[in-house]
């Protein structure tokens, strides 16, 4: 009894792996498929010869290597300034007394539920009035703080015992030196979890970089990526090959390091 | 002497307040000036008839008053534009919800193996660029060559349309969203799973409860406060519905598939119309709201009752 009911959950579990990672895997075997492969009845599930032609022309023709630079270098900048900010920013909440703090971080949260679209309209003029509209600076200016890294910071942080600050005090450091030598090395696993939802939520982000980014060769790779799916309707294969050069990035990263993500978001639940 | 350790103590949390707005500054900084400020000027420019004037020229703007939003509540595409986010948002949100809570009970059992390979298969679509994914499902949905029609003519379904048909591309969206996302809540809720302490099931046990009534009696109640802070974040994740749209389906057919934020987007980006547009942010931004505290109302009424 117990093992058919063991059987039966196995088989259930598989089959909903199967079904989730079908689209991913057929968007792969598409990719290397001939043009017009992938347009046939019944699909093809496996390509009957491996052509690595659709990736060439994005690399060549359609400067898909651009588009990588540009989300790479927008989603690293974002990734450093946050942390550093939203570090030092969720320290402070987690270890100093100051007037006003638990209201100034009960408003914080609470303003999470304000939708970012919100901000978009007068952040666009504000940007445009600056001359940063189609910078890379106008998309990572909104990504400098985020009030959901500072909370994650300082959950972790109010773990550290004050003992351990309070002998640096005496000691004679500083207190940007006691951040920086003792708080960020204890902070590290918090660190590299933020760090990794940061770089993946700015590299899979669409909107706000399709509004601030106006010239094509300024593009991120999901704006360019959307911009040639309404060109290339037709172009199933080389469709899907863009698709695995933009989510490749961020899977490769979350293959490595799923450890820190998961356990990170596990915490965050927890302390909810 | 009382003086001077009271001196001492001044100039020592003056120096310590120092430190604490020195590290406060920046993050603080950035939130007030590129997101407070922003927020209120929205709020401002939803009175104002801001447009491609104004934007050459800020003197053309004008306060209406109320005008945005009357002409907002008396413009059918919004309705519509409201209606399909709350087709998603009612149907896909708790169908999200329970799939992520099937598939971390799933996960979480102790008769299944494997767990952390199946947990990393499961979380694998929530990593993924929506719009690359957007792409892909275009031609999973494709009506003659698609997977999915291939997978239902097994059960002798006739193809369906599925982008192409109104009654059908919310749905298509509404399962694409729950596919992308559900090991997100997954998570959450297995984390959830492993906090409830095990005594509580052996006693059930031992009182001779069986599983359904573990499961309503324990796992249930115990999960209510992840499950409230699970169906908030995903409603108002929910209610931001724009990539999947802008992508597969531009909002058609026939306006089906237009969202608020798409709408709000093509308001405010295509045609300029920022004032309009700012007040339809608004409008999403007072449902958000009112969506979230009725979740806390009912969770409260729940606990009570």
């Amino acid at each position: 009894m117990k093992k058919t009911l063991k059987t039966m959950l196995f088989l259930i579990t598989v089959f909903f792996a199967v079904a989730t990672l079908t689209p991913l895997l057929w968007m792969l075997s598409a990719s290397v498929m001939p043009a017009g492969q992938a347009s046939t009845y019944p699909p093809k599930f496996f390509p009957e010869s491996v052509t690595l032609d659709h990736y060439a022309v994005l690399f060549t023709r359609l400067d898909v290597l651009r588009y990588f630079i540009n989300s790479f270098l927008i989603s690293t900048a974002v990734t450093f300034i946050s942390l550093l900010f939203n570090s030092m920013a969720g320290y402070a909440f987690a270890k100093y007394r100051f007037p006003g703090r638990n209201r100034l971080f009960k408003l914080l949260i609470s303003t999470m539920v304000i939708p970012a679209q919100v901000t978009m309209l007068p952040l666009f003029l504000m940007l445009n009035k600056m001359g940063l509209i189609n910078t890379y600076l106008g998309v990572i200016i909104p990504g400098m703080a985020s009030i959901f890294g500072i909370f994650l910071i300082r959950q972790y942080a109010l773990s550290i015992p004050d003992s351990l600050i309070d002998a640096a005090r005496i000691d004679g450091a500083s207190d940007f030196r006691i951040y920086r030598s003792i708080i960020l090395p204890l902070c590290k696993p918090i660190l590299i979890t933020l760090a990794i939802f940061t770089f993946m939520g700015t590299w899979n982000d669409f909107l706000w970089p399709l509004i601030v980014m106006t010239d094509d060769s300024m593009y991120t790779l999901p704006v360019a990526l959307a911009n040639l799916a309404g060109e290339h309707v037709q172009d199933t294969e080389l469709m899907m090959a863009g698709s695995v050069i933009t989510i490749m990035p961020v899977m490769v990263l979350f293959l490595a390091l799923q450890k820190y993500y998961i356990s990170g978001l596990m915490a965050g639940a927890v302390k909810e | 002497m009382y003086k001077g350790t009271r001196q001492i103590t001044n100039s020592f949390t003056k120096s310590f307040y120092s430190a604490a707005y020195f590290f406060l500054t920046p993050a603080l900084a950035a939130i007030f000036i590129f997101f407070f400020l922003p927020v209120i000027a929205a709020f401002v420019m939803s009175f104002t008839d801001f447009d491609i004037y104004s934007l050459g020229n800020i003197q053309y703007v004008r306060f209406v008053g109320f005008r945005n939003y009357l002409q907002l509540f008396n413009d059918p595409l919004f309705w519509q534009a409201l209606q399909n986010t709350f087709y998603f948002v009612l149907v896909g949100g708790p169908l999200s919800v329970a799939v992520s809570l099937g598939a971390a009970i799933l996960l979480n059992s102790k008769l299944v193996r494997f767990k952390s390979f199946f947990r990393v298969i499961y979380f694998a679509p929530v990593v993924t660029t929506l719009v690359a994914i957007a792409v892909v499902w275009r031609f999973v949905y494709h009506p003659r060559f698609g997977l999915l029609n291939y997978f239902l003519s097994f059960f002798g379904i006739n193809p369906i349309d599925w982008l192409g048909d109104p009654t059908y591309a919310m749905p298509a969206i509404i399962l694409l969203a729950v596919w992308k996302n559900f090991g997100y809540n997954m998570i959450i809720f297995i984390a959830g799973l492993q906090n409830i302490p095990d005594e509580l099931y052996e006693a059930a046990r031992i009182d001779g409860a069986n599983a359904r009534q573990q499961f309503l009696y324990i796992t249930i109640p115990m999960l209510a406060p992840t499950t409230l802070f699970v169906s908030i974040i995903t409603m108002i994740g929910y209610f931001q519905l724009f990539a999947e749209p802008y992508v597969m389906t531009q909002g058609g057919p026939l306006n089906s598939t237009l969202s608020i934020v798409l709408l709000m987007y093509q308001q405010g980006f295509r045609w300029w119309n920022m004032g309009y547009s700012a007040s339809l942010a608004f409008v999403l931004f007072v449902i958000i709201l009112i969506g979230s505290l009725v979740q806390f109302k009912l969770q409260k009424r729940g606990e009570e009752g």
